[in-house]
């Protein structure tokens, strides 16, 4: 199932990208529910504009969820030593995310891999980026 | 402005139980569909002890801190200028369903940029399991934004 091999990786090999459905007002409610984030700014569209939103917008989490999703398509999780977003832009409901990722660095002696990661939206604006290390001891 | 002297505030540990539910429904939110996150034979064939919860699954563990030790609470922000700045996760030890996780938050610092327009707040979360053994830390980064500088409705 894993994908990625410390053997055969290449720095600027790319991973098959994840491509996700639009983001549903269904969906942003379960994840209200799954992750106990109860912030009303998104799935409660009359507090969201009250904030000076045009609509709710999805929990920053959720799109870092999306991009661990990729991660754990190419390596076991047990691989995953650090994992690590920065949130650029607000991904509204109605978006379509593409998770993308690549290797960026290798330390052979470690026998470590460095993924860059990144969320981009229809628009192709970046949302989110984010890196993860990967031990293969 | 945030009170800086909550700078250095540790808050009380509070404890989570890991429940196949939650779980369940995190990933059912995320669209994880990895069996070793919803079924405990799948996952003690990979090696886990039961079922395993996914990678970013400590932020749902990091809700659990009971109202009204919330940080929000502490610095009495509004809950609607709160946006996610940094998240930044060290995994060191999966965590399973049936775990007792307890997790110790500490603000680490607070600072403003745009002459306060911005405020940014950076948290630490050190979880551990029933075995004292340390799951996972988080740094965290919270930017609360003024009224004044609300994100403009796009169109």
């Amino acid at each position: 199932m894993s994908m990625l091999s410390f053997e055969t990786a290449k720095i600027g090999d790319s991973l098959p990208d994840l491509q996700l459905p639009a983001i549903t007002r269904l969906q942003l409610a379960l994840y209200c529910g799954g992750s106990g984030d109860h912030n009303p700014i998104h799935v409660d569209t009359d507090f969201a504009r009250r904030a000076g939103m045009k609509d709710v917008f999805a929990h920053g989490m959720l799109s870092m969820g999306f991009m661990g999703r990729l991660v754990t398509s190419a390596v076991a999780q047990s691989r995953v030593t650090s994992f690590g977003v920065r949130f650029v832009a607000i991904t509204w409901v109605g978006d379509t995310i593409t998770v993308k990722g690549r290797v960026a660095g290798m330390d052979r002696e470690e026998r470590r891999l460095t993924l860059d990661l990144t969320c981009v939206n229809q628009r192709e604006e970046t949302t989110l980026t984010g890196q993860a290390v990967l031990s293969f001891i | 402005m945030i009170d800086r002297r909550h700078i250095g505030h540790e808050f009380p540990p509070f404890s989570s139980i890991i429940e196949a539910g939650r779980v369940r429904l995190f990933c059912q939110a995320i669209g994880e569909t990895a069996l070793i996150h919803v079924d405990a034979r799948a996952a003690r064939q990979a090696g886990y002890r039961n079922i395993v919860a996914p990678l970013t699954f400590p932020a749902a563990v990091a809700m659990d801190n009971p109202s009204p030790r919330r940080i929000i609470d502490l610095m009495e922000v509004d809950i609607a200028w709160i946006l996610h700045g940094e998240e930044h996760y060290d995994c060191l030890r999966p965590i399973c369903v049936g775990d007792e996780i307890t997790t110790g938050l500490k603000i680490i610092d607070i600072y403003d940029k745009k002459d306060g327009a911005l405020e940014f707040v950076l948290t630490e979360l050190d979880m551990r399991n029933q075995f004292e053994e340390r799951v996972c830390k988080i740094r965290r980064s919270l930017i609360v934004r003024r009224p004044r500088t609300a994100v403009p409705a796009e169109n």
